[in-house]
């Protein structure tokens, strides 16, 4: 029932071979090369194909007029927890790095629309922040009334969320009655978790190396168990798969990333990193990028050094900076996060776009693919009534590969079509249920 | 004059929750911003204005005018002056941490707390009063949560140096939250459970009644009370303060804030405060949209807010949250906007503008943290606007205040020029001087 009503619900893009679209006369805002006034940019297929000032529509191309609109490429988010819901925690261990959000995909989670309608077109799922190794994230695109296998963006990189700090040592957890506490308990077995099943990868990679070794010399050789949680913890170390840890004071990022130098490992992105503008260079040092909320603070003890001059901070000491949401309400404008960066710290506006476009994509390694309005790349982008960085903004038109999956327009019209499919959906499902009582009642009386 | 001020350390190590920031420094010097655009909300927009104040109210407002001998001038070229923006609905003061419960005030324990104060427990010297305040909102609602009558709420200044220093107005009202009938979601996987459906309509008609009840005492107690007053005969009862903080309710002169937000809460809330003559506040009212008239006949104001926040149904319009203050607005509705925060209440401005950003006139989104909270709270002969004998409660700017990127550069509340120094500034000015 309610897969029915919202497959169908809200817009259903238009889906065309090599659909052709032209958007004209609005302000690009490419983020990686400047704005173009009364700019165009051409869409072919899922393809952005060119950008610039003098573009004919070629036959046949659908042709927006923009004028006194901005275009933007859609919005990215680092950390989302959308379309998993139910799927967040595999709480039961300290180290769950073997599970997958990938096999979770919830495609009529509502709240994916909602951000469509904010810009946002494409997001990093992780899990939550209940053990200190989660599981493994996915990239996604909000491909509403699409399959949940089309909303995974092909190729992308693997991921993998660790968690350091309170909630990893479950501090503001309390088991249900009955149920011991688990371990870690303090920053220290959390460290310990992370380091220790590195050392066991080690170990794992070197039996499965010697067995390897045998068998090329065509010694009797018996392979070692299979394991998922040291498969996934190897590729880590191989480099095939970016950590994201969710992190919120300094001394636990410190931590994090002596770990990593130790054991031979990347710190992809460093999340919400709360506490980032203390320990800036040690940050860009490793390399690590950071995906931040911008003003939350005070909701728990490790958040009350949290400031909104973290992103600020961290940019002046090179560190690659983004704005994320962990929230889907947020996640429909994280456009007022990056305008936030230039009210505090003094961001230029292009640094502020880049927070919540280019960045992300270059945290995800998609910046080949998403980010910028430049030819070549996908057409994930809105057009916006006004400049996104105003909070009086808002989207009318968001596209993702060159597919309209927002439009405003056709979201006020269909309201009152989707209001009587509702009504009328529930009347037949009473008038059912009324009916199946009715012959109960009959077959009783019987 | 700002130097003396921003005179305030920091100790970022510092435990709980005591800001070491000024409070204010008693001083309402006469003081005239010439060279300003002066937006005094009630009235046009004055392009090179001047504004003076005296002892913490406002004497002039307009152009050409003569500063007083005595006024220290402030020079407002490309600068703007606002009323100080007003939250309908907070937690300031009354949390610190979330998730540290010895720094939480917010909800007493059980259903029924009319006698628990906000502004017993507001903490003037928490962090979380300069953050809100150098962003520009300089008054908040501080607002007891939980339960069924949850408390009173205070009206506070963010300013001051005790709990009564920083009030406005206390108790500003009492606030229920009005029971809530949930059945099972159509959208439910499995059937309806009709057993748990008739635990939870009679859980909810009793809460109902219960309510009824102690309002019923109330309105025996308030009888008795002004009985025994008339006459010492009478006989004497001990003193009940569950039921006397009620008295001012059933009496009709204290509003009763009715939290409420699905279309059949909303109304029955309403229809009960009428069973009580009560003089009601909306608060929430997302679906406020379905029940317009039933507002509208009332003539009651709502608080709408945290516009910042979801829908509740999966298939509500996405903007209805945004769409709500438009609604009220064209229907002639009084409302203000709370942020329904503790932490960034500072944002409260951004609220206001989302709903512009979905068709509310700028104006009216400004008006709405400003002048509308003020008459709503009662307050709107000292606050809410730039008049001749308001409070001096303003801010200059170097833009419109419902936009993100605007600096708010000065703050005065009733006359008094606050320090722009907050924990983040602090800790930023800290780590900016990292060797």
């Amino acid at each position: 029932m309610k897969n029915a009503l919202f497959a169908l619900a809200l817009t259903i893009p238009l889906f065309a071979q090599e659909r052709v679209t032209l958007i004209r006369n609005a302000t690009i805002l490419t983020v990686t090369n400047g704005t173009i006034e009364n700019g165009s940019v051409l869409i072919r297929g899922s393809k952005i194909v060119a950008v610039g000032k003098d573009i004919a529509a070629p036959a046949n191309a659908r042709v927006i007029d923009a004028t006194g609109k901005f275009v933007l490429p859609g919005i990215i988010d680092t950390h989302s927890h959308t379309a998993v819901e139910g799927s967040v925690n595999e709480i039961s261990l300290p180290n769950t790095g073997m599970v997958r959000i990938a096999d979770a995909i919830d495609n009529n989670d509502v709240s994916a629309y909602r951000q469509l309608a904010g810009g946002t077109t494409a997001a990093l799922v992780l899990h939550g922040s209940a053990n200190a190794i989660g599981g493994q994230s996915q990239i996604l695109k909000w491909k509403w009334g699409r399959p949940a296998s089309e909303w995974l963006v092909s190729g992308a990189p693997r991921t993998i969320k660790f968690a350091l700090g309170e909630n990893p040592k479950s501090a503001n957890f309390r088991p249900p009655e009955g149920t011991p506490r688990q371990y870690p308990a303090t920053r220290m077995g959390v460290e310990e978790v992370i380091r220790k099943s590195f050392i066991d990868a080690r170990d794992y990679m070197a039996a499965w190396d010697e067995y390897e070794a045998k068998v090329k010399r065509k010694e009797t050789a018996i392979p070692p168990r299979r394991d998922l949680l040291m498969d996934t913890m190897a590729d880590i170390l191989r480099g095939k798969i970016d950590v994201h840890a969710h992190c919120y004071r300094a001394d636990e990022i410190i931590m994090l990333l002596n770990v990593a130098d130790e054991q031979g490992f990347k710190v992809r992105e460093l999340q919400h990193v709360l506490e980032g503008y203390k320990v800036g260079r040690e940050i860009a040092k490793h390399g690590a990028g950071a995906g931040t909320f911008i003003d939350w603070w005070g909701y728990k003890a490790e958040a009350y050094d949290a400031i909104p001059y973290n992103v600020a901070l961290m940019v002046r000491d090179k560190v690659l900076t983004s704005v994320n949401s962990d929230s889907d309400e947020l996640a429909r404008h994280l456009n007022h996060d990056a305008a936030k960066a230039m009210k505090y710290g003094g961001l230029t506006e292009d640094e502020a776009l880049r927070l919540c476009t280019i960045n992300p994509a270059r945290q995800l390694r998609l910046d080949n693919r998403i980010g910028s309005i430049e030819t070549g790349k996908d057409a994930d982008l809105a057009i916006w009534n006004g400049h996104p960085l105003s909070v009086y903004s808002r989207v009318d038109t968001t596209f993702i590969e060159g597919e309209v999956y927002f439009d405003r327009e056709q979201d006020l019209k269909r309201r009152e079509e989707l209001r009587k499919e509702k009504e009328e959906r529930l009347k037949k499902e009473a008038d059912e249920a009324k009916k199946d009582k009715d012959k109960e009642k009959e077959k009783k009386d019987a | 004059m700002r130097k003396t001020l921003a005179l305030a350390l920091l100790l970022a190590s510092s435990a709980f929750a005591q800001s070491t920031i000024l409070n204010g420094t008693g001083r309402k010097a006469t003081v005239a911003i010439r060279n300003a655009t002066i937006v005094p909300v009630s009235g046009p927009t004055i392009a090179n204005g001047t504004i003076v104040f005296a002892n913490g109210v406002i004497t002039a407002v307009g152009t050409n005018l003569t500063a007083p001998s005595n006024a220290t001038v402030i020079d407002g070229t490309g600068l703007f002056v606002y009323p100080g923006m007003i939250d309908s609905g907070s937690n300031v003061g009354l949390v610190e941490m979330d998730s540290v419960a010895g720094t939480v005030d917010t909800t007493e324990l059980g259903d029924f707390n009319p006698n628990a104060q906000a502004a017993v427990a507001f903490n003037p010297h928490s962090e979380v009063v300069p953050v809100t305040r150098v962003s520009g909102v300089t008054h908040v609602l501080s607002v007891p949560e939980g339960g069924i009558i949850s408390g009173q709420s205070a009206l506070m200044q963010l300013a001051g140096w005790t709990p009564p220093e920083s009030v406005v107005k206390a108790p500003a009202a009492m606030h229920i939250r009005f029971p809530r009938l949930r059945s099972t979601s159509p959208f439910a996987t499995q059937p309806p459970d009709e057993e748990a459906e008739k635990e939870q309509k009679k859980a909810y008609t009793k809460s109902i009644d219960q309510l009824r009840d102690l309002l019923r005492d109330a309105q025996a107690y308030a009888k008795a009370a002004g009985a025994r007053a008339k006459d010492t005969k009478v006989r004497r009862f001990d003193r009940d303060l569950v039921l006397e903080a009620l008295v001012p309710v059933v009496e009709g002169r204290e509003p009763v804030v009715m939290h409420a937000n699905l279309a059949r809460d909303i109304k029955a809330a309403l229809e009960f405060a009428d069973e009580f003559k009560l003089k009601v506040i909306l608060a929430g009212a997302q679906d406020v949209a379905r029940v317009v008239d039933e507002v509208k006949r009332r003539n009651i104001p709502v608080i709408l807010g945290p516009i910042l926040s979801l829908p509740q149904r999966e298939d509500d319009p996405y903007d209805l949250l945004f769409t709500n203050a438009k609604t009220l607005h064209d229907a002639g509705i009084a409302f203000a906007i709370q942020s329904g925060d503790a932490h960034n209440a500072r944002n409260l401005p951004y609220h206001a503008a989302s709903c512009a950003a979905f068709g509310l006139p700028k104006d009216v989104a400004l008006k709405s943290v400003t002048l509308y909270p003020a008459q709503i709270w009662g307050v709107a002969d000292r606050l809410g606007s730039l008049e001749i004998g308001k409070s001096a409660s303003l801010i200059v700017t170097d833009g419109d205040p419902l936009e993100i990127r605007t600096n708010v550069k000065r703050v005065f509340i009733a006359g008094e020029e606050m320090p722009m120094d907050s924990r983040h500034t602090l800790l930023y000015e800290k780590f900016s001087k990292r060797p």
